[in-house]
């Protein structure tokens, strides 16, 4: 796809290593701004590993090393004096398993705006809703704010932490799996979630569903050992997929 | 499949099962013979006066005040210091320090002082804080000694738990863009208050039941002194009271009474341990 004025995110030549083990190579994508992209491919292929170099979560593993850049809004993100808080707040994430914090369910969305400074307390109130309302969760638990976000279900929690997300005001929103840990219903709450979401937000999403990037994704990108096979639209990637592999593994061959 | 066993082998795992069981028989038997024997020939000997009076010469009367009081101000003055020292060590053990090679020795270093008898610490205590340092013997040179003592145990009661603080709360707290102090402070600490709770009551058991170590750093009077001048001046903890009595003057009474209020002590505190750590276990749960 064509670097374009309207990609946010512009990987280029990005290679990374764990250790001796290369798990990507040689990564070349742009993201269009307001779609959702989704990632595919078999387990171990290197799409989490992608995702999570978006935002720089790799800096937490030992023994990574990363070749290539990635442009934020046309800014590299790994170049030195690179604020990676800041970075992270306005790339969010959403993990696969949900992992609210052992706090009340308010405490969890101002957790972020807290730590990038925020102490009013109308201000927070505001943000809590505002944000619990965005991620369609507000009618469930505003009678319950005080409690414990560990006592919600699993897509409620889920939804939280899309909440908890939203609460620092990001640009994109990285999700790992987002659904895979969900029953049907809350996997469809989510996937609605995400379409409303994008009008404001780039979305990437991983998932293991094709269904699920099929109904929800504008573009797709196959990743297959470490490398990007194809990306493209979504309708024509998955009626016409330009590589053998891609359409192996669409077609459940293998995978 | 629905063969018998041989007689041979049903005899086996009788006269197993009859070992397994005499060797537990004996052992609780022992266990409550032990406690038993303390406390019938101590309890007697406790008095409210017994509890709350220093003892005299002049009225050939004993008392145990200054020596409770020494032993609070010890577990006081050692846990003071053996707290931020241990939960701080742990922390960057556990989250910061990037040389595993530096961390495993360190934590092997810190298995080993755990296991040195007690009496090499008050050698040591003694020479260096009493000698060295110039405390003399003093509750506070004690209290320091136990620090060195303890500091194993806190630490490692502390980085066992950071270990059950789940990855996923920290990723989630870096994803938001909290730092690694704010992630720790917010996030990780809290999620080992029972682990840090649990080290603290299991040294203060330890500081309690201590006596070799204090024997040759702390001294042996029986003075009642507040907190800071206590500190300052020799002083001798129940158990080391209790040695001295039944050792020094006979007086055997004395040190069983001693003996099963130490005992009553450690019940309390093992209990406490335990509903502490289960209460967190709960609270995390819900």
């Amino acid at each position: 796809m064509e670097a374009n004025e309207k990609s946010i995110l512009s990987v280029k030549e990005l290679c990374l290593w764990y250790g001796n083990h290369q798990a990507l190579k040689n990564i070349n994508i742009d993201i269009p701004k307001n779609s959702i992209t989704a990632l595919i491919g078999p387990s171990g292929c290197g799409k989490s590993t992608f995702l999570k170099t978006l935002d720089r979560m790799n800096d937490l593993i030992p023994d990574v090393k990363i070749t290539g850049s990635v442009e934020y809004k046309g800014e590299d993100i790994f170049a030195p004096g690179v604020d990676v808080s800041e970075l992270r707040r306005q790339i969010g994430m959403v993990f696969q398993k949900p992992n609210p914090f052992p706090m009340s369910i308010y405490d969890n969305i101002a957790y972020g705006p807290r730590t990038h400074g925020i102490r009013n307390r109308a201000k927070l109130d505001d943000i809590v809703e505002k944000s619990l309302r965005g991620a369609a969760i507000w009618d469930e638990v505003k009678d319950r704010l005080r409690k414990n976000a560990l006592g919600l279900s699993g897509g409620q929690q889920q939804r939280l932490c899309i909440a908890r997300a939203l609460a620092v005001e990001p640009d994109v929103l990285l999700m790992d799996e987002p659904t895979s840990a969900l029953d049907p219903i809350s996997t469809s709450k989510i996937e609605e979630l995400a379409m409303q979401l994008k009008e404001q937000y780039t979305i990437v999403i991983v998932t293991h569903n094709m269904q699920q990037a099929v109904r929800i994704s504008d573009n797709t990108a196959f990743f297959l050992l470490g490398e990007l096979v194809e990306y493209g639209k979504t309708e024509e990637m998955f009626s016409q997929p330009t590589d053998k592999r891609t359409e192996d593994y669409i077609t459940g061959r293998f995978g | 499949m629905n063969k018998k066993l041989s007689p041979g082998r049903r005899a086996y795992t009788a006269g197993m099962k009859a070992l397994m069981y005499a060797s537990t028989a004996a052992i609780g038997a022992l266990v409550l013979l032990l406690i038993g024997y303390v406390l019938y020939r101590g309890i007697p000997n406790i008095t409210w006066k017994f509890l709350t009076m220093a003892p005299s010469i002049l009225n050939d009367t004993i008392g145990i005040w200054p020596d409770i009081l020494n032993s609070i101000y010890v577990v006081i003055a050692t846990i003071i210091i053996v707290l931020p020292l241990g939960v701080c060590a742990a922390v960057y053990l556990s989250e910061y320090a990037s040389n595993k090679r530096l961390v495993s020795i360190i934590e092997y270093a810190a298995e080993t002082l755990s296991g040195i008898p007690s009496i090499i610490y008050g050698l040591v205590g003694m020479l260096f804080f009493c000698e060295f340092l110039k405390m003399q013997t003093t509750l506070m040179a004690g209290a320091l000694t136990l620090v060195i003592m303890n500091l194993p145990t806190v630490m490692r009661t502390t980085q066992e738990s950071l270990k059950t603080v789940p990855q996923s709360y920290r990723e989630g707290a870096f994803g938001l863009g909290a730092g690694k102090w704010r992630v720790i402070r917010t996030v990780v600490l809290p999620g080992c208050v029972d682990g840090v709770i649990t080290g603290c009551i299991l040294s203060v058991g330890r500081i309690l039941g201590e006596s070799a170590a204090l024997l040759f750093t702390a001294g042996i009077a029986h003075v009642v002194n507040g907190f800071f001048m206590g500190l300052k001046s020799s002083g001798a903890t129940l158990t080391v009271a209790l040695y001295i009595y039944a050792k020094e003057r006979g007086e055997f009474g004395v040190a069983f009474a001693i003996a099963a209020i130490l005992m009553l002590l450690t019940l309390i505190i093992n209990l406490s341990a335990e509903a502490v750590a289960r209460s967190f276990k709960n609270k995390r749960r819900i």
